[in-house]
């Protein structure tokens, strides 16, 4: 081992240089970003369970003893069964037309998916106000029939449903345009049908996608509350979905329930952002696995 | 199976991908769509397999019209150039799929479907692999689990489209080999395209050579290699030089000089082509082509030269014997010893 000494020691210390400074900057960057997560993410998620269990935790739990508690949570859970199946299936076939198919209006298409994203949620729910209250076209012939839609669960789904509905297309859409159609040519010619096509091919090759804005889709679907507020009426144990349940604990100044009712919420948020993760693990070897064939 | 495509036109958004191509494939031939790339090798391919419907014209399968049937009725096996195997599928999976898939009464039993996949397996040679994912798998072993995946359908006629272009120069050489062997022990009709016209030359038994959306030829290799028809293939099959010449009286003359080269092109402007390899060198004052060397390459066992001759814009190459004594600025007539004339355009 008849080294040059100086040629070892060269590169080291003109590379230990470097690295000093990089981690100086590294480590300010990061302070800085801990502290605003810790001030603005952190901080106002541990207050919500501080508040909650202020008086203890028979409190905390008396809260959700209550039935407008238990219907709110209820009506929560109601709402999501129905509006995330819904979206899944109009956000897959959505995504399939839009991903593998040329056709005119495409790119409308896909800006129109988008317009949830870009409209306040308050405005739309008062567009279904608008469509569906008394005065409206379809208003006298609803009520003729005896379909109550406003200030009743149908408005709330409808209301939520139209927050909800990028969050699995937009997943989607790019996953599939990226994978191409080649897999589904090679099962057609090989025999298969539409529909096997679409189970046995495109499902699985998109489902991580898929499981990932179901995710996305049902916390926004549970948590919505400026389209659901406007179009619920507010009725207690009736049409009080979890969010408008604790803004009206809130004004009444019952902050131990309300932060309660509040603290379950920030826990589904918190066990969607660890599946969420999860997937991302996952879901990211996959999409690696592609890129790699 | 014979496969005849019938005046085919096939137009993309107005912009025509093929004109009025015809050809007639003969049961258990494998052939050669050769062209380069945008010459519509691939959209013919895919016409004839139902991944794409002809504007125009029509494509027989037999003396059965298969035009207005969909992929799934056409039973052809169809090959990918990135394999389009199902990755979440392991490899025995991905070959029993189109059995998988058959409506219940042709359906095979699952013991059936395996016992054939594995059988194919087997006959592709890549027993023991049934269980990998074809993430795990080499390119090569990938393209050979496509082609039985293909198989196991029974197709009518196996189609391959640049099935080796992917693969390494190593691994496709290989492979050629290997399909060839593979086509002649199953006798499947075989249509494949390539850019390749190595690949198709020694591949195929018949090959078909495009450009824009038309056929230029259709030939067995010696037959495009050794007599092409037109400027295109003489140029996209082999290596070729041209010259400029004029044609008088059933000769070929170039600035003023006859070359005692004899054409049966009526008289006018011309192009002479042929292969730089085959001519004979001769004595400058016997007539001929004679040019200056400008330029001298050792290409393998030959020396490549480049000629600066009277009357020629470009610099024309042929070849010597690598031990010739030529060097730049040396005299070097010769005459080719194959050649055609075509009309300049």
């Amino acid at each position: 081992m008849a080294l040059d000494p100086v040629q070892v020691t060269d590169p080291t210390a003109t590379a230990r240089h470097a690295t000093t400074e990089r981690r100086t900057a590294r480590f300010i960057l990061t302070g800085i970003a801990l502290v605003f997560l810790a001030l603005f993410l952190v901080l106002p998620l541990v207050s919500v369970f501080v508040e909650a269990f202020r008086k203890g935790p028979s409190e905390y739990f008396a809260a959700f003893s209550e039935p407008d508690a238990q219907a709110a949570i209820r009506l929560t859970l109601l709402v999501a069964s129905i509006a995330v199946p819904l979206n899944v299936v109009f956000g897959v076939v959505a995504a399939w037309a839009i991903a593998k198919f040329e056709f005119k209006g495409k790119a409308f298409l896909t800006t129109l998916i988008d317009l949830p994203f870009s409209v306040s949620p308050v405005i739309s729910g008062l567009v279904y106000v608008l469509l569906f209250t008394s005065q409206s076209a379809l208003g006298p012939w609803l009520k003729s029939h005896g379909i109550e839609i406003l200030f009743a669960v149908p408005g709330i789904v409808l209301a939520t449903m139209f927050v909800t509905f990028p969050f699995v297309a937009r997943e989607l859409i790019p996953l599939m345009q990226e994978q191409g159609t080649t897999d589904e040519e090679a099962a057609l010619s090989l025999g298969a049908n539409g529909w096997q096509t679409f189970w046995h091919v495109t499902l699985p090759n998109i489902k991580w996608g898929l499981l990932y804005g179901v995710l996305l889709c049902n916390a926004r679907a549970m948590g919505e509350f400026g389209a659901v507020s406007v179009v619920s009426g507010h009725i207690r144990g009736l049409t009080n979905t979890m969010p408008l349940h604790v803004e009206i604990l809130y004004n009444e100044y019952n902050f131990v329930a309300a932060f309660a009712v509040a603290s379950l919420l920030a826990l589904l948020a918190l066990v969607t952002l660890v599946l969420k993760t999860l997937l991302e693990l996952r879901y990211g070897a996959e999409l690696r696995a592609v890129g790699g064939h | 199976m014979d496969v005849r495509v019938s005046g085919v036109r096939k137009e993309f958004d107005r912009f025509p991908a093929l004109h009025d191509v015809s050809l007639d494939i003969n049961s258990g031939e494998l052939i050669a769509l050769l062209g380069p790339s945008g010459s519509g090798k691939t959209t013919l391919l895919r016409l004839i397999a139902g991944l794409e419907t002809p504007t125009e014209g029509k494509v027989f399968f037999g003396d059965e019209d298969a035009s207005l049937k969909s992929v799934q009725e056409r039973n052809v096996g169809f090959v990918f150039q990135h394999y389009a195997l199902f990755r979440h599928m392991t490899v025995i999976d991905n070959v029993g799929f189109g059995l998988k898939v058959r409506p219940g009464s042709s359906r095979p039993s699952k013991d059936e479907i395996r016992r054939r996949s594995s059988e194919l397996l087997d006959f592709v040679q890549l027993s023991g692999l049934e269980k990998r994912y074809p993430a795990q798998l080499s390119g090569g072993q990938r393209q050979r689990v496509a082609l039985a995946r293909a198989m196991a359908i029974e197709p009518r006629v196996l189609l391959l489209d640049e099935p080796f272009g992917a693969l390494d120069a190593k691994v496709r050489k290989e492979l050629r080999r290997w399909l060839r062997e593979i086509h002649d022990k199953t006798k499947h009709t075989t249509v494949f395209v390539t850019h390749d016209q190595d690949e198709a030359l020694e591949l195929a038994d018949r090959v078909v050579v495009m450009s824009q959306g038309r056929i230029e030829q259709i030939g067995t290799p010696d037959e495009v290699y050794d007599r092409p028809n037109s400027p295109f293939v003489y140029s996209f099959i082999g290596e070729s030089s041209s010259i400029e010449v004029q044609v008088k009286n059933g000769e070929l003359w170039l600035d003023g000089q006859a070359l005692s080269i004899s054409s049966d092109r009526p008289d006018g402007e011309g192009l002479l082509y042929f292969r730089p390899h085959d001519v004979d060198l001769i004595e400058d004052s016997n007539g001929g082509i004679a040019g200056t060397v400008v330029a001298s390459r050792r290409v393998g066992a030959t020396r490549r030269i480049e000629l600066r001759i009277a009357g020629v814009t470009d610099h024309v190459e042929i070849e010597i014997p690598a031990d010739h004594p030529a060097t730049e600025t040396s005299r070097i007539a010769f005459r080719p010893k194959h050649w055609r004339v075509f009309p300049k355009s």
